[in-house]
């Protein structure tokens, strides 16, 4: 199972990046487990200063905004 | 040649509505539609044209160059930046940890962070469209310099005591390793004409439908203004520039949240209608730039003597600003 974390301090966009991620999960029968991380501190520690972004598994793999489908597609591969 | 928005407005208020030009109702329409077409002809253009030329600026670049850069020079860039980086208000709190653990000093971070809401391309547009070129120079002059001198103060009276400790710590780590970081930063990616263009496509829709509303509202309440306020009360009561107008102008800013959006079209109408430019001004800054929201996001990183600091530093320079605007008008 992956552990996606979606960076972001809780605005309209991250929370459309976890649902997107979420839907695209459900259609490719991929299991995941996404949650939304508010927390400065742990934002920081990923580097991250443009939000909202994705880390999947501790790989940070985008940031700055919401991802378009074929990537999360990617990722989810 | 935007005289094509005022006969755009004119026929279809006049000739299409068929309302007269002499009632308040004609009077505001004309006003609305005048000031949203133009509003939004000009935002699509430009946003587009400004992606482009600014396609391969980002906050990570901006801050790898803030980390090189002397401190003197450091606050005036800092400004400049925010001035001109585009970023969600949300991404705010990630951008000032980004910076503070890049060592960069806190008073050219919150250089940025100040500078940004006042000052950005759509806001600069409409204050051309609005109100001319003499008064958007004003505009971002004084923007820049409540960024710059509030910086400047900040790290004056050594405001990073009071910041969050897990805040203060990446600080302090991030200045001594600030000599590694910047040897090993990369330079900026050049991007091709069709990436630019890819980027300056998604940022104007981008824009457009974060922000059209806002135009609509505050073009809906300029026009009320416009057209409903009695002629004259604004000038009768509040036209001579009574000292207490801009305090109060201020304090009633700060429960008002917008972004500079949909504040200048209020601006507009405010300034027709009589209002001495430095109250609009004071009015218009801390609507934009002093609001609770954002002050509670911060109180994430700053202790609240900080936060109460700063609140206090933006509502004295707002009134300063106002007055001095009030007292040298009649001069210009």
């Amino acid at each position: 199972m992956k552990i996606i974390k979606v960076l972001g301090s809780g605005c309209a966009k991250c929370i459309k990046t976890a649902e997107l991620i979420e839907k695209i999960a459900n259609e490719q029968g991929v299991s995941v487990s996404v949650y939304k991380e508010a927390s400065p501190e742990a934002i920081m520690s990923y580097g991250v200063m443009s939000t909202p972004a994705v880390v999947i598994d501790e790989t940070l793999v985008h940031t700055g905004s919401i991802p378009q489908t074929s990537q999360v597609k990617e990722w989810l591969e | 040649m935007l005289g094509i928005f005022t006969d755009f407005a004119s026929w279809l208020t006049y000739n299409i509505l068929g309302l007269s030009p002499d009632t308040k109702l004609g009077d505001a329409i004309h006003f609305f539609v005048e000031d949203v077409s133009k509003i939004f002809a000009l935002l699509i253009f430009m946003i587009y044209v400004i992606a482009l030329m600014r396609a391969s600026l980002n906050v990570e670049t901006v801050r790898d160059y803030l980390a090189r850069k002397h401190r003197g020079i450091g606050y005036f860039m800092g400004s400049s930046f925010g001035a001109i980086t585009p970023f969600c208000s949300c991404s705010s709190i990630p951008i000032f940890l980004g910076f503070t653990s890049a060592g960069i000093p806190l008073g050219i971070t919150m250089s940025f962070l100040i500078t940004s809401p006042l000052i950005n391309e759509v806001a600069i547009l409409l204050l051309i469209g609005l109100l001319g070129w003499k008064f958007t120079a004003l505009y971002i002059l004084i923007g820049m310099a409540v960024g710059i001198l509030g910086g400047l103060f900040l790290d004056t009276i050594k405001a990073e005591r009071w910041l969050q400790s897990f805040a203060a710590k990446a600080l302090a780590k991030g200045q001594k390793n600030s000599q590694e970081l910047t040897d090993t930063t990369s330079e900026a990616k050049k991007l091709s004409l069709k990436e630019r263009h890819q980027f300056a496509k998604t940022e104007s829709f981008e824009i457009f439908g974060r922000v059209w509303k806002w135009v609509i509202i505050g073009v809906g309440l300029g026009a009320a203004l416009h057209g409903f306020v009695p002629d004259g009360w604004i000038q009768e009561h509040l036209g001579d520039g009574q000292w207490w107008s801009v305090p109060a102008a201020v304090l009633l800013g700060i429960p008002l949240y917008s972004n500079a959006t949909g504040v200048i079209p209020v601006m507009e109408s405010l300034i027709v209608n009589g209002l001495p430019v430095g109250t609009t001004l004071a009015f218009c800054m801390s609507t934009v730039a002093a609001s609770f929201p954002e002050f509670i996001l911060l109180k994430q990183v700053m202790q609240w003597k900080l936060l109460a600091i700063l609140f206090a530093l933006l509502l004295i320079a707002f009134t300063l600003i106002g007055w001095l605007f009030n007292f040298f008008t009649p001069f210009l």
